[in-house]
Order: C-alpha cells, then structure tokens, then sequence
C-alpha cells in the first residue's frame, strides 16, 4: 500500500490548514487516508504521522479508538446492520442472521470477492426505519430479508453507484477553498468588540442591580409569562449582570468560570 | 388530549417541503433572515434573548444555553462547537436536521458565534451522518458564496469561518469534552473534570461553547420572533418545542416537534396524530424515556408532562429513588411481549463497548455488566447474579438513585446501570425466569 499520493497529499495540507493547530485535521487525515486506498494502511499512517508531526504509534493509537478507521482491509461496501435498541424491538438482530447467511460470512468478514464486509452496528440514527442498516454510511430503512437480498444485488451490480461510493469515500462535497478571515483580522475584529462591549457594560452599570434581580426571577423553576418591558430592559442592559449571576447559579459548586 | 397548535420552530421547512435541504428552498422560506437581524442587535442583546427565551440545551443534560453562553471566560480566544456526534441509542432528531435542513444549522451557529463572538466555529457530526456531513459542507459553501460566512458577514464588520468536521464512530465524542479531544486529534476521552464547563476551558484550553445541533436550529426563530415569543410556549423551565424521536412497538415512529410540557407520554404514545397507540393492539410493558441512557418509566406514568422537570420530579422506579429525564427527546415504547432481559442487556453491552475505559469504576464496571446480563440472556445465570448486578450498579451509580454521585468522570459508566436497574426493579420475575430455568452445570461454569 502506498503513502499519500501528491493529489491527496495536498488535500491533506489543505485540511491541516483549516484548523488553529494541525493536529485537529488527524481524523479527516485518516478518512482521506481510507478515500485514497479504501482502507486505512501503516504506510499512509507513516505519512499522515509525518504531516502534523506525531509518531506513526500516536496515529494508530487515535485511529484504533475509532470504529470507522479500518486498519485492514475491507470489502468494496462496508454493510452496517444496527441490533440496538429500536432495531433489536424491530428485528434488527434476525436481519443480521439472514445477512449472515445470505451473504455466507459471519459479521465481522468479508467475502471471498471482496464485494462485501459485514458489520454489526449500534444505533446509526435512523430508529424510525427499523430495522435498518448502512451501506458505506448511506442509510437504508425498514428492511426486510428480501429488501435486503435485493439490495446486495443492486449494489454488486453498479445500481446504486451514483449515492454509495466504494469504501473509504465518507464526504463527496469537498469544502470550497480554505479558511477566508486571517486570524489576524479576527482577532482584531473580536478586540475592539470586547472594547466596545466594556463600553456599553460601563454605561449601563447604574441598570445592574436592576438586571440581576429579574434574570435570577428568569432562572426560578415555575416562573413563566415574562413581558415585553422585561424582556426589553434585558436586551438594553447588556450582560454584565448575567455573567455574574450565571457563575453563581452553576449545577457544580466550582464550575471554573472565574479561573 | 389534542395535539396543541404551535409553531413549528426547528422543522418548519422539513415538514413542508422536500427539498428543504436545498439553498433555493431555504432562502425561499425565510433563509438568513435571522441572521441579518441578529447582526444588527449587539452580541449582548442576542444573548439576552437566548437568556430570556430559557432554551434549555437540547443535547440531553438541559442546561439553559443562555447561561452557558454567559459563563464563558473572556479571553481574546474563545471558540464554538457544534456538537452533531448524534449516537445515544434510539436518539435520530439531529439525523434529521442536518439532513433535512443543513442550512439552518449554518445560520444558527454564525448567530451564535456572533453572539458568543468566537473567533471559529466547528460542526462536528458523527462520521455515520455521511449524507448529513454533505449536506453541511454544502450549506457552509453556500454560505459563503451568500456572503454569509467568511469576511464581513451581510456588511455587519463580523467575519467568521465555520469548519465541517466528521467523527470517526466514537459515542463517547459526544461527551463534550471528549468531542474537544477528537477535534484536537486525539483519542475522545473525556477530561477530568473540574474545570466542569469547556466555556472556562475548551478546544486548545481556550473558552468554548459546545451546543448541540437542535440548540443551534433554534437560533433564527428566536432572534426573528423573541425570546419572549419562545418562552410563551411550553411551561414553567420548559419552554419551547421540541423534537420528539419515538421509537420500538408504536404504530407511528418518527420524529415530533410539539409544544413542551402541554403533552404526557399517553399523548406521544397514543394520539393519532402523534405514535398512533402500540403496535399489534398490545399494552405497554415499559417506557425508555429520554435515550438509553435514562431511568426507566411504566405504564404508570404515562401521564407525565413531557416537561423538563416534571419527567425528572417523577416518581421513579430505581431503589434509591428519584425520577428520570427527557435526555436527548428519544422515546422508545416497549409492548407486554418484550424480552427486557435482553433489552437491558443490550444496552449494557453498547455502553461496555464504547466505554473508553479511562476511568475502571465505567471500563471494568460496564463490562461486569455485559458479561453477567450476557449469562443470563444465555440461560447460564446463578440464582446470585441478580445480586451481583446489584452491586456492580450500586459501584456505578451508588445509591442507585436518579440522579446519582459520580464515581466516574463522565456519565457513559452509571448509564449503563439504569436500564439494568430499572429492568430488574421493574420486572423481577422476568429476570429470576431467566435465572430459575438457568442451564448452569459445574462444566457451563
């Protein structure tokens, strides 16, 4: 297995440009990674470590922590069936038994053709439709044994081509271009708002003590049918008086906001 | 009771329309309004609404998102996070939303980032939502080309850039500070606690609001028609609508929004507009009623508002007392024909497997619980088991009470400890069956 290719390599500093601290970019690294060669190699992970500058053994080590990152290989259409809850209610873990059998493989492998690898999922999200199940994360609902014999047909056949890509392939819309704000400029724009906030803080400070006592009334249980004029005064005294009120009603006797 | 009239605030596009996830449909239908009058309020009076609309956070802990805006620490850094890592078993609202409705998700994080004044935001959606991630990423592209993201938002002065970005198939991400770990590329493990709130110390250590993906679909309505407008519906802390994901033996699962708290359980489960009555004309076993994670419910309170204190103020059915919570909106119905040995024990296989096993009271704990649960689905139980299980929930969640101490550093370990209890405490003759009929021979041990 090959490292990145330049086209993906690129992408790749692409992605680690996105975020204040490129390491942040590992986990879509790793879905490049499982694009480019439909599966998650040592030798992409080597290049990946290289690019945000982490041991191979860190890679891996983030990698293995999460379920979709398939450090072998996998069958062209990775088959999630869901036997959690609303699904087990509905059937999901005797669909899995047909799958099973139609597919002559146990959850877990893949066939001899290397067209399909079976998994077995919990709770993908789509409860309403169970039992259900994914194909290379696209969604299929209320399947039944012959719904889902149809399926692998149609899928084997290239029907399905146009919305389940190969394995590996996660997000087809690429994001256009890269950040567009220099975090230069943002900092300056979020600096003179917090100037600006200061500003209206100190000119509405007579309205304090006002404020605190009707945003501590909002905060009692029961309390409910609020007016306009409440309301309003709220919005024009700005939250000098909220900050402080919140930090003492927090669930936790130190919730660190003062740190 | 009748199904009360409210607006649709989060999906008013989705229940109208098809292609509600499309730019043409959204700025057909009102796109970006909220935005354009946000920006003209100043941060402080968007955050006055959100405090004044009482929007409890619709990710499942329901703390007011108003005041967690407010308590983030002032620093010059100070980032938002969306979290979309939507994996609570039976829990499938922000499915829809980021399916059905990508672009109003956008809106409602750069009104929030404006409000909040964070320098970038991210939307993390767990990597299963592969459609969703799409749809999303479009919305962002979208977004900028309307100039709506990007430099000088609308002509406000405000810029911003938002950052799509996929999890990896990790429930535990959605734990908050463990999604901050995953998109700073680590392992998501969550971090000891205190500091208690990512807005003293989040992404990078900097403040850091985390909301989830229906709290940010609230946005626009709020800003466009108040927070007063929103707090007039529901009650008391309850305020609002809601999505409701109904699942298991109903006739009509599916997603609901309605008004807060003017419904019970009996409305959801049995209206026909609403769940349409149990599959099969059967009777009800058991309520899971806020996500897997959640105390058990009964037959007995199906007329519980579907309020946030109400469900939580109920008389539950733990041994050490207390009620239950709305959690994540995701009701799942079981029917007298269950097996909820295996429903217990299913759940607390899902929660042995994505334990992250930082903390061993959740890593060794959960896997306790599998394993014991798994003997006895297999009809191998000892008739001491049953106690053993009590014990190994009460070093969960002790005092097996609702809510419950924390011996762990984030909820995953005791949650696998509430449907065991609730199922036992519930349903004892079902669990001794198991036991009593057990295969168990010196060999099978």
């Amino acid at each position: 297995m090959p490292r990145l290719a330049p086209e993906f390599e690129k992408r790749a500093r692409d992605l680690m440009a996105l975020y204040p601290k490129a390491r942040s970019a590992l986990l879509p690294l790793c879905h490049l990674a499982q694009e480019q060669d439909g599966h998650l190699s040592a030798e992409a992970m080597q290049h990946i470590a290289e690019l945000v500058d982490l041991t191979p053994a860190e890679v891996l080590s983030v990698a293995s922590f999460y379920d979709m990152f398939k450090t072998e290989p996998v069958g062209t259409y990775l088959i999630g069936i869901c036997t959690n809850i609303a699904c087990l209610l509905n059937g999901g873990e005797e669909l899995l038994h047909h799958a099973e059998k139609s597919l002559g493989i146990k959850h877990g492998d893949t066939t001899a053709d290397g067209a399909f690898t079976l998994e077995e999922m919990e709770c993908i999200a789509h409860c309403d439709k169970a039992p259900c199940l994914q194909v290379n994360y696209r969604y299929f609902g209320d399947v039944s044994d012959e719904a889902f014999d149809t399926l692998c047909t149609d899928v084997k056949a290239g029907k399905h081509r146009d919305t389940i890509p190969p394995h590996g392939t996660l997000i087809r819309t690429k994001r256009d271009g890269g950040l567009r704000v220099p975090a230069e400029q943002i900092a300056s724009e979020r600096a003179a708002m917090t100037d600006m906030q200061a500003e209206r803080a100190s000119v509405a400070a007579p309205a304090k003590a006002e404020v605190k006592a009707t945003t501590a009334e909002a905060a009692a249980p029961g309390d409910k049918g609020r007016g306009d004029a409440e309301v309003e005064q709220r919005a024009a005294a700005p939250g000098a008086g909220v900050d402080v009120e919140a930090k003492t009603d927090a669930a936790d006797p130190d919730d660190g906001a003062d740190a | 009771m009748p199904v009360r009239d409210a607006p649709r605030i989060v999906t008013s596009r989705i229940a109208a329309y098809d292609d509600s996830h499309t730019l043409e449909r959204f700025l057909a239908t009102g796109g970006y309004d909220g935005l354009r009058k946000a920006l003209t309020m100043t941060p402080e009076q968007v955050q006055a609404e959100v405090l004044a609309s009482n929007l409890l956070g619709r990710g499942g802990a329901g703390f007011e998102a108003g005041k967690k805006w407010a308590m983030m620490r002032k620093a010059p850094t100070r980032y938002l996070v969306v979290n979309g890592d939507e994996s609570e078993p039976a829990t499938f609202k922000d499915h829809l939303l980021v399916e059905r409705d990508p672009n109003q998700l956008v809106e409602g994080t750069i009104i929030t980032a404006w409000a909040t004044q964070a320098c970038q935001a991210f939307i993390y959606l767990r990597g299963e939502f592969a459609l969703g991630l799409e749809r999303v990423q479009q919305a962002v592209n979208d977004a900028y080309r309307q100039g709506a993201l990007g430099d000088n938002i609308f002509g406000s002065g405000f810029s911003l850039d938002i950052v799509v970005q996929p999890g990896a198939g990790a429930y535990i991400c959605g734990e908050e500070t463990a999604l901050l770990e995953s998109l700073e590329g680590r392992r998501g493990m969550p971090r000891i606690k205190p500091p208690y709130f990512p807005a003293a110390m989040g992404l990078y250590g900097e403040p850091t609001v985390v909301n989830n993906v229906e709290t940010m679909a609230n946005m626009p309505w709020i800003v466009l028609n108040g927070g007063a407008s929103f707090a007039a519906l529901g009650q008391g802390r309850s305020t609002g609508t809601r999505i409701f994901a109904l699942s298991g033996h109903v006739n009509n699962p599916g997603t609901y929004e309605i008004e807060m708290y003017h419904h019970t359980f009996r409305d959801l489960i049995f209206d026909p507009a609403l769940g349409g009555g149990i599959r099969g004309g059967r009777e009800l076993k058991a309520i899971v009623p806020g996500g897997a994670s959640s105390p058990w419910f009964g037959p007995q309170h199906l007329d519980v508002p579907l309020g946030q204190d109400e469900v939580a103020k109920a008389e539950g059915v733990l041994p050490g007392g207390g009620g239950s919570m709305l959690g994540s909106g995701s009701i799942v119905v079981l029917d007298d024909q269950t097996d909820v040995v295996r429903v217990a024990w299913r759940l607390a296989r899902f929660f042995a497997r994505e334990s992250c096993g930082k903390c061993t009271p959740c890593r060794e704990g959960t896997t306790w619980l599998d394993q014991v649960m798994k003997r006895i689905v297999d009809g191998y139980g000892r008739p001491e088991d049953l106690k053993l299980l009590v014990d190994v929930c009460d070093n969960l969640a002790p005092g097996l009470g609702f809510p419950y101490p924390m011996t762990t550093i984030c909820f995953l370990g005791p949650s696998a400890a509430m449907p065991i209890m609730s199922a036992l405490q519930m349903f004892p003759e079902d669990f001794e069956a198991r036991v009593a009929g057990s295969q168990v021979t010196p060999q099978s041990r």
